[in-house]
């Protein structure tokens, strides 16, 4: 048997999986490699499933509408049930402060053809009627947004990889990469050796310790957010709502409800709790209740059904670091997600692919990776990460 | 269905009844019914239809654990089982998904709070109760938090006298007793707090337990020192129809009738030969209801074979080396089917038998409720567990560990100096020993005076007869009291009395007392009788059995006398034929024909067997993925939800494994599920601080 791959991916999650489907298309001889039990198992499966292009940098922007477009016509393509609700996205403001930024952005954000506008009070309560109306100023919604199961989407494209040719091995673990003269030569696992040309790092969280494997520091480090999940009830509210004002211990936290009825929702600490630590907390739970409750008053009597923790693998910026080694030949990175590896995904898959085809670039990839180049000068967070 | 209005061993009482409606009719319930409770009473067992396949749902867990008995009370979805029923409540049915209610606008929000204590103890059970007592006696302060509204665990559905050592943990004494016993002594201890009506959510990695405070409040407590003792969960099984309404666990219906006084069923069918399905057949019986079979795979009943004894003595059918095939009905039970099985269990075509019955119970066994353990010690909690948290075993062994762990606590707080007695482990491990050997039953030969004779076969751990022989004429080897009872009056040199105090007391109902004196043609047998007083009179003609349920003959009652020392159990005499006087060990007290099957085995042809019931997740679809490759269970959730609804796959979870197992994988290749908070589903209202309840 051959063991020789065109490409080695290392991580079965939310870039591997796409990347590895969107490699198998193009024809290249494909081996993702996880050190979980299967497919989404690091930080994939904490996603909660929201997907949008309503970014506020262009590279993210063209990923996301890619994206957008592959998981809303994945149905009646592929014929996996996704659960995908085209439900859009609302940032809502309830001070000064968060109706000046969000308006801020939409200038870049129309720039590059978004579907989002500024919906007053009156306005937004008609989109989300359980929106607590006092106090509230008004909000953006982008239609076009929406979200599925993180759970589905996965399974299905793994599903789509491995019918197209692709090989995944999981439960090992990436022990070493072969590089000599600063060549991509192979990856050995625990369990055995493989050889390649091209290694994907799509470590997520843990994209630095691959790194080390070559010698290279990533500047990649997960912090961990909470997200949960409720009871199903029958559906009232349709978009992603996200609130990014800042209040003790968090920043942002939003939430949705999903096709099947539950209500998925996260919030982002602040302070940052940064480490590998998945282990559930005690503050979450009450943290993100008391601002959900209040901003939607009829959540008191839903049921929360189960709470966990996921990794946000952080770069320096807040925006993914892709592109080719410089220092290693065939080691490719697409790393440092930021908590958007999921819905970026499917869009990154593709653009991998090309890259690795080594077809011609178009002048957008081209400008796309150039934002999110590894080798760029971190300067200021995103506003919306 | 309807309600129990007398029972031999429970109270029954009832303050002034109230209506409410379900689906726009109007019923009848009690103060301190449950919405499940008041259902069931005006036989209403169908609560709702499940939103992915409209499949009828109803109650199934009756312990706040699941979501299969939603209904919406006043506009707001509730589980009916720990929902109390309120006068003019309206009730409907779920069908689908429910609505949640508009709210205009926030309750007042309270900070959560967080207690430290020395000790929690999560679950008010025998096993928690005793690790108090002895946490008690030190003056350590210990918060003990049941999610029931009374202490005691399982021992308050517990009708039945316990097995086990007489002095060391109340054997001879009802479950429900030994509740009381226990918990009188817990509050007799400043120290310990309890909180009734409390949940506990989760164990959280920053040392803290997320508590539902009464139903409402949201508290975290800081223990020193984690006990959890919170019991077990019942297995379930996979066949079809397994999730029609009617088919539940022991313990639901134990619920029922035992703690609601909701005479359940009107006849039930029981699978699982262990203690918990035997004695949940006794317990029908007592309230009335008829048992038309037992059915238990292996070749012998894996409980005491008194229990099983006792069973079969009242007339139920005990069919061992069978396995259920379907529970069979539209909406709800109407049949079940059953078959012979090979030697590897699989069910041998052409032996199928169907019966009439209404609920088929199910009692394959128990396993430890002990994601809170674990998750403690991945924590790095000083935690302990006892009781059927720790090893699944008897109700008495969860006594005396529960009493061991208090004093190990004690010791980790550097407040007992004394290491736990050698002896006490020893009895730990009697109490938790499997029934043992089966003898020979050995019928005495005399045939004159009075003296017991015991019924009792088996190596089980059992003394009180010994205990209470005012003579001490009964020897049951202290050192070991798996050993069975001898009559020892020869050695002692004296006589039976003929007191019965060991015919009263014997919790297998084993020990009958057979006296000459008056008649050595007819001597007068007394035996042990535990149903309802009006069901036996003197001058009945009643049909007598031997130790296994062998028919003897027809005899007439000639006395009946309570005992002050045992209140629930009669003392009845009858007058029997010397050639089978000595072998009577029971009174028949269900008719031959309940356990008759049906004509014609019925076949059920919908495939519906269920391994999630929340999702709705069937045997076919994991068993496709499992062929497909899948080795993680994780993975199987993520395709087809199994374990991710209302119960977290408290159900589910060992019965995909057992699917592995059935197709052949080792174990060892199964990666299982993750396990997450929260245990069970709180609304948000309490992770807010809204102390209140209502706004709607």
């Amino acid at each position: 048997m051959s063991r020789g791959y065109d490409v080695v991916i290392i991580g079965a999650g939310s870039i591997g999986i796409p990347a590895g489907w969107a490699m198998g298309r193009a024809g290249l001889k494909v081996l993702v490699i996880d050190r979980f039990a299967s497919f989404g198992q690091g930080s994939n499966k904490s996603a909660i499933g929201g997907i949008r292009a309503t970014h506020s940098d262009p590279a993210k922007i063209r990923l996301g509408m890619r994206s957008l477009e592959i998981v809303s016509t994945w149905e009646e393509t592929h014929g996996h049930n996704i659960e995908w609700v085209k439900g859009g996205y609302s940032f809502v403001a309830y001070r000064k402060e968060e109706e000046d930024t969000l308006k801020a952005l939409l200038v870049t954000q129309h720039a590059y053809g978004l579907n989002i506008d500024w919906y007053g009070k009156e306005e937004l309560l008609e989109i989300i009627p359980s929106l607590n109306p006092d106090g509230l100023i008004g909000g953006t919604f982008s239609p076009d947004d929406g979200h599925c199961s993180p759970l589905l989407l996965s399974y299905a494209m793994y599903d789509e990889a491995v019918k197209g040719g692709v090989e995944f091995r999981f439960r090992e673990k990436v022990i070493g990469i072969d590089a000599p003269e600063g060549r991509i030569r192979a990856v050995r696992t625990d369990k055995g050796r493989y050889e390649a040309k091209i290694v994907l790092n799509a470590a997520g969280g843990w994209a630095n310790e691959v790194g080390n494997l070559l010698g290279i520091e990533h500047p990649v480090n997960p912090e961990s957010h909470e997200g949960g999940i409720t009871e199903p009830v029958a559906r009232f509210l349709s978009p992603m709502v996200v609130d990014i004002r800042p209040a003790p211990g968090s920043a942002n936290y939003y939430f949705f409800q999903h096709r099947t009825g539950q209500i998925v929702f996260c919030i982002t600490p602040d302070p940052p709790i940064p480490g590998f630590d998945r282990r559930e907390t005690s503050a979450f739970l009450p943290m993100v209740s008391r601002r959900m409750v209040d901003l939607m008053p009829k959540l008191i009597n839903l049921r929360v059904r189960r709470t966990w923790r996921g990794l946000y693998p952080m770069s320096p910026d807040g925006s993914p670091l892709v592109g080719w080694s410089r220092e290693v030949e065939g080691y490719l990175l697409a790393i440092g997600m930021c908590g958007q590896g999921f819905m970026l995904g499917p869009g990154l898959g593709e653009l991998l692919a090309r890259m690795v085809t080594r077809n011609e670039l178009s002048s957008e990839d081209r400008e796309i990776l150039d934002i999110l180049s590894p080798y760029r000068p971190f300067k200021k967070e995103e506003a919306l990460k | 269905m309807s309600r129990i209005e007398k029972h031999p061993i429970l109270r029954v009482e009832r303050k002034e009844p109230f209506q409410f409606t379900f689906a726009g009719r109007p019923l009848t319930a009690y103060p301190g019914e449950t919405i499940a409770a008041a259902l069931f009473a005006s036989g209403i067992r169908i609560f709702g239809h499940h939103p992915k396949d409209d499949s009828p749902q109803g109650l199934f867990c009756a312990n706040g654990q699941c979501a299969q008995c939603m209904v919406i009370a006043d506009g707001v979805p509730v589980k009916s089982c720990m929902t109390p029923v309120k006068p003019g409540m309206r009730v409907e049915p779920l069908d689908g998904l429910p609505e949640l209610p508009d709210v205009k606008e926030p309750p007042p929000l309270h900070q959560i709070e967080t207690i430290e204590v020395p000790v929690l103890i999560l679950g008010g059970g025998p096993a928690g109760l005793s690790a108090a007592i002895e946490l008690g006696k030190r003056g350590i302060r210990a918060l003990i938090v049941d999610d029931k509204d009374r202490l005691g665990g399982k021992l308050v559905l517990q009708t039945h006298k316990f097995f086990g050592s007489h002095s060391a943990v109340y054997a001879g004494t009802r479950g429900i007793d030994i509740a009381a016993k226990l918990e009188e002594e817990v509050r007799g201890y400043p120290t310990n707090e309890v909180w009734l009506n409390s949940t506990g959510l989760a164990v959280f990695s920053d040392r803290k337990v997320g508590i539902l405070k009464d139903g409402v409040e949201y508290v975290l407590v800081e223990p020193e020192v984690l006990l959890v003792a919170t019991g077990a969960r019942e297995r379930s099984l996979v066949f079809r129809g397994n999730t029609l309404p009617g088919v539940y666990g022991a313990g639901a219906f134990q619920t029922l009738v035992n703690r609601d006084l909701v005479k359940a069923a009107d006849r039930l069918f029981i699978v699982g030969g262990g203690n918990v399905g035997l004695i949940a057949g006794y317990h029908a019986l007592q309230a009335g209801i008829e048992v038309a079979g037992l059915v238990e795979a292996l070749p012998e009943c894996g409980g005491y074979k008194v229990h099983r004894d006792k069973l079969a003595r009242m007339g139920v059918p005990i069919y061992t080396s069978h396995t259920i095939i379907s529970a069979n009905g539209r909406d709800q039970v109407e049949s079940v089917t059953i078959a012979e099985v090979d030697e590897r269990f699989r069910p041998i075509p052409g032996t199928e038998k169907s019966f009439a019955c209404d609920t088929v119970l199910i009692a394959v066994g128990l396993e430890p409720v002990n994601e809170f353990y674990e998750k403690a010690v991945e924590f790095g909690f000083t935690v302990f567990s006892a009781g059927d948290a720790e090893e699944i075993a008897e109700a008495s062994a969860a006594i005396f560990t529960g009493k061991i762990k208090g004093v190990e606590i004690a010791r980790a707080l550097g407040a007992e100096d004394e290491e736990v007695p050698a002896e006490w482990a020893r009895t730990a491990e009697i109490l938790k020993s499997r029934p043992g050997k089966v003898y020979p039953e050995e019928i005495p030969k005399e045939e004159s005076g009075v003296f017991p004779v015991f019924h009792c076969q088996q190596e089980i751990p059992c003394n009180p007869c010994s205990a209470v022989c005012p003579l001490g004429l009964i020897r049951i080897d202290p050192a070991d009291i798996r050993k069975r009872p001898e009559y020892i009056a020869a050695e002692v040199g004296k006589s039976c009395i003929g007191c019965a105090n060991c015919v009263a007391i014997c919790p297998g109902l084993a020990i009958t007392l057979v006296d000459y004196r008056a008649d050595p043609e007819f001597p007068t047998v007394t035996l042990a009788y535990e149903f309802a007083a009006e069901t036996i009179s003197v001058g009945d003609r009643v049909a007598v059995l031997a130790t296994g349920g062998e028919p003897l003959g027809t005899v007439e009652v000639i006395g009946r006398r309570p005992n002050p020392m045992n209140p629930g159990t009669i003392l009845v005499m009858l007058k029997a034929p010397k050639s089978y006087a000595k072998r009577i060990a029971g009174i028949r007290v269900q008719s031959p024909e309940v356990g008759d099957p049906l004509p014609e085995p019925v076949k059920r042809l919908t495939d519906d067997t269920i391994v999630c019931r929340c999702e709705r997740v069937t045997a076919g679809e994991i068993r496709e993925l499992i062929r497909a490759g899948y080795r993680d269970i994780n993975a199987i959730k993520a395709i087809t939800r199994a374990g991710m609804g209302a119960c977290g796959g408290k159900t589910c979870t060992s019965l995909i494994h057992r699917i592995f197992r059935e197709e052949g994988v080792p174990p060892s290749e199964v990666e299982g599920p993750v396990k997450r908070p929260l245990y069970i589903e709180v609304p948000f209202r309490a992770f807010a601080g809204a102390k209140e309840d209502g706004d709607e």
